[in-house]
Order: structure tokens, then sequence, then C-alpha cells
């Protein structure tokens, strides 16, 4: 069922669920939506299954004309948005009809926004997955950005009984000072006063930050003197922090396989979601959390998105 | 105790749901082997909570739901099938023949690869479709293998400025190494040749053609011939 009439397709607008997994032995990376939280709530918001394909829209959203009636909400970073003209507000459903003109504006706090729409987004599973993998040219919408003139589809589903919205306490705010949870490793060893020099320094987010990784500026972390400057390519971790030969660390990010250089520490996976919503000129500092710790986070932040959807789909 | 490899794995933490398993320090055949090896049993009967196994040239990259699992867990069960793994019966790996049209526009530096090393162009082919190359690991982008044993006669440098783009099934070599570039990207490989098969068609019920620890051999054919499979892959 076609469901959007792309006016204007914003800055960078892909279609994303889980991601894709099973083939990064083959060098596929698992791409999907970068901020986990925003992209689940955005499905729960309008009773959608966990893996559902949505938009996702980075810094500047796109103008849709609506084909069909459905009930979206977005989600993730904070972008000024009408529907109508009428302003409009996100972690919330909202019912569209046939003709409605949505337009999500530039951004306010953060930096990626999910729009989901009851019944998924409709485009055809390309191993597994219907994320979008610009590089490799495959998935989403026929493996490339949204633009002008493009028809998106969804999934039939029953139109929501109410508007479900987010408690306001679950919603996170983005502030441009951020704090990232990390384990030491895989290459620790490599390392001596780097680790130091990365636990107790500021970096800035610079403008080579995408999908693939976010590059950061800051002091120098040397590998210490005794060990070779590279490693034999092996695959990464979404949350690496890789040190390369000008000892300005990168966080890898989802669109990564292979590669040769050292990881000094890697992001727990709770605090992915904020490296998605940072945007160039933020700070970021790190801080040492044990193997513990980063589980039962991570057991917690489960925990959480399961009360929510009991919570959300309760009438 | 062959040299570089690991008497015992050595386990690293690679964030809060990955470990990453090293079987030797070196580029080596065996190293490789014995990844391959455990891969296989790994995925044979993959442990509860298990989501991705990733061999390399010397290292699997175990990917877990920490809900389901734990690392102590897992090392056990590596540590077990580590210690039996000579019981087991492993597959021999495969040998995957990728026919090449060398020289010519479809391999663009076939000449300085031949200037590079006194060869003349016909040396250059039958040298590089001699081996059978070890395929070490998949990745960098899909389908792109890292292979092993380039005659050493065949070593040439990178492009000084690399081509912005480089067309899917672009045979190349760099320094010590050669490989085929599976769709397009830009690259800075001498490219000597191009093949018409498609080394990752994601609509294929099996989209990719090898995987690492399998063999790659390479086989010369005319343009006619190179004509005729690009045709045939293109239905």
């Amino acid at each position: 069922m076609d469901v959007f009439s792309v006016l204007a397709p914003g800055g960078y607008t892909t279609i994303q669920d889980e991601g894709r997994y099973g083939y990064q032995r083959m060098g596929m990376p698992v791409c999907g939506a970068l901020d986990a939280f925003a992209f689940h709530a955005a499905n729960l918001l309008v009773a959608n299954s966990a893996n559902a394909a949505v938009l996702e829209i980075t810094v500047m959203g796109p103008r849709l004309e609506i084909m069909a009636e459905a009930d979206l909400a977005v989600t993730g970073a904070e972008m000024g948005m009408t529907l109508n003209d009428q302003p409009l507000d996100g972690w919330k459903s909202f019912r569209v009809k046939p003709g409605d003109i949505l337009d999500i504006q530039q951004v306010k706090s953060g930096c990626r926004a999910y729009l989901a729409v009851n019944g998924g987004i409709d485009v055809p599973e390309v191993m597994g997955s219907r994320s979008t993998y610009v590089g490799g040219n495959i998935g989403g919408y026929q493996g490339r950005l949204l633009k002008a003139g493009d028809i998106v589809k969804c999934g039939r589903a029953k139109r929501l009984k109410g508007i479900r919205a987010m408690p306001s306490h679950m919603i996170p705010s983005y502030p441009p000072e951020i704090v990232l949870r990390a384990i030491p490793g895989p290459q620790d060893d490599f390392f001596q006063e780097g680790l130091d020099v990365l636990f107790q320094s500021d970096f800035m987010v610079s403008t080579k930050a995408d999908r693939m990784g976010y590059r950061l500026q800051g002091p120098k972390i040397r590998i210490r003197n005794a060990m070779p400057k590279s490693i034999i390519s092996e695959p990464t971790m979404p949350g690496g922090v890789q040190i390369p030969p000008d000892e300005q660390p990168i966080i890898l990010m989802v669109e990564q396989s292979v590669g040769g250089y050292t990881k000094i520490v890697t992001v727990i996976s709770v605090d992915l979601p904020k490296v998605a919503q940072a945007t160039p000129g933020d700070t970021i500092r790190f801080e040492r959390v044990s193997l513990e710790t980063a589980h039962s986070l991570y057991k917690e932040q489960q925990k959480k998105i399961q009360n929510l959807a009991a919570r959300l789909s309760r009438p | 105790m062959q040299d570089g490899l690991f008497e015992k794995a050595r386990f690293r933490t690679a964030g809060d749901r990955g470990i990453l398993v090293e079987y030797g320090d070196v580029i080596d055949p065996a190293v490789n082997n014995k990844v391959r090896s455990m891969a296989i049993v790994m995925e044979d009967k993959p442990p509860e909570g298990v989501i991705e196994i990733i061999p390399t040239y010397r290292s699997l990259l175990i990917i877990y739901d920490p809900s389901i699992t734990h690392p102590a867990k897992l090392k056990n069960t590596l540590n077990t099938l580590e210690a039996r793994l000579a019981e087991i019966s492993i597959p021999p790996p495969r040998t995957v023949e990728i026919p090449v049209c060398y020289g010519g526009e479809l391999g663009p530096d076939i000449d300085t690869v031949a200037a590079t090393n006194n060869l003349t162009v016909e040396e250059v082919i039958e040298l590089h479709c001699e081996p059978e190359y070890l395929i070490y690991a998949v990745g960098f982008s899909p389908g792109f293998p890292f292979l092993g044993g380039l005659p050493e006669r065949l070593y040439t440098p990178r492009l000084e400025t690399p081509r912005t783009l480089v067309p899917g099934g672009s045979v190349g070599i760099a320094n010590n190494q050669t490989g085929i570039y599976p769709v397009a990207s830009p690259g800075g490989w001498q490219l000597i040749g191009r093949t018409p098969v498609k080394l990752f068609a994601p609509w294929r019920q099996n989209p990719f053609l090898y995987q690492a620890g399998d063999r790659l051999k390479f086989k010369p054919i005319s343009t006619d011939e190179y004509d005729r499979i690009a045709a045939e892959e293109a239905q």
C-alpha cells in the first residue's frame, strides 16, 4: 500500500530495521538503525513488531505527502515538525490521511530521528533485512537514499485504538556533552598512558561522523613503543574505538566490517544511541566500566523496553 | 609446535557483546586452518546465545546476546571444542575457479606489473593463474577476498594515485597481495584483468561464491568468453 510520496528527501534519509545479521563473515556490515532505542520506541508507539522497517532521518527531515490513512510516530532527535502546517510532537503516535503534508525540518537537538508507520515500511527483504546499505547499494529503497518523487509503501495493519505516547521520563535528552561508558579492549594491552589519556580527556566530534564511524579530535592516543602500529586485520564491533596512525580515535559504527587498526576500548551497547545522536562539535568523554556492569545495564535496558511494550499495549 | 600458532586460544574482550578468539599471531595457512575448523564446529552446533561467528586471518569474532549467555560460558565451550578438534572430521576446503580476462581495457595495469618485474604479459598471466590462493578472510566490501600466496615475482606497489572508480570484477595486485573487487568502488590496486562472474549477487539464494578458508584459482579466458559469461550472468 502506497503511504508516502517524497516531496523533499531531507539530508540523509534511509530505510532501516534491526540490521542484516549472518553475513558479516562475507564482508557485509550489519547496518540497521543507528539508535536502537529510538528505533524500538518508534515501532512500539505504532504497535509494530520489533524489527519493522522505519525511516532513519538525519539532521534535516523530509517533506512527505501522505497517500493512505495510517498511524505514525517520530522518535529520536528533536526536529521541527508540522502536519498540514500545525506543529506536532515527537514520541507520540498521530493519525494521518491522504493528502496530508508531513514536514520534518531542521534538527534542534540530537542527530537522527525515526519515523515509524504502523504496518512497517514495506520494501523487499535483501539477505534477510530491509536495511539500506548505501555503500553496497543494497536493501532499503533500491539500495539508496530516498529522493524526491519516490513512493514509499507500508504493510497492512489495524489502526491504533488510541494515541500511544512515550512516558516523559523515558524520553532521552541529547546534550552536547556526552559521557560514553566503555570497556577496555580488545587491544588495551597495546596502550599504557594512552588509556589514561582516553579516559581523562575531552574529545570533540569532527565533521567526519557517519554510519561507518565517528572521528574524534583531541589529545593523541599513543600506542606503547614496543607494540606494532597495526594488527592483522580482524572483524570489528560497533562501538570499537579504533586508533589509526594519526592517533585520533574513531568510534566504529554499523557500516564497518574488517579493519587492521587497534581498538583501545569498546563503547557499551546501551550507550551507542548517544553516539548516534551526537553531532559535529559535541564533546565526548569516556568512562571506564567493567564487563559485568555493561551486562547488567544491557539487561536493564531490555527490561525497560519490555515494560514499555507492555505499558503501551494496555488499552 | 608451528611458529606463530598458539598452543591454546587467547581471548580478548570486544565490548559487551563480542569475544575475539585468537589462534596465532601470524598470517599463516596453519593458523587460518585452525580458525576455519573452529568456525565450522561452532556453526555446526551454535552454542545458545551466539548470534554470529566471523572468521578472519587468525581470529574468530563471536557475537553473543548477553541476556542469554556469558563470555565465561562461551570460553569453556570453545576450550572444550578446541581440545577435541583432532577427533572431529572437518570437510576439506573447496577450490573455486574464477575466470579472468587479462590485460587490455579490462586490465589496464598489466604492462606496469610486467615491466616492474621484468616479465612479459604472458608470464604475468601464467604466474598469476598458477597458485591455489588461500582465502584468508572476506571483508572490506561484500565478497572481497583477502588472498594469500601471490608469487613473489608479481609483487607490485599500489598506484600512486588511487582510481576513484574501479569496476566490479576487477582483479588487482597491491604489493604482496592479490584480490578481486566484487562491486565497483574506489581503489589503488594495479588492475591486471576482470572476471565476468558476479562475486556478490544479493538476489541469489547464496549471494557469495566462496568463504574464508576456501581456495581460489584464476583461469585465463578470452574476451569472447568474457562477453559470453557476462551475458549469462546478466540474465
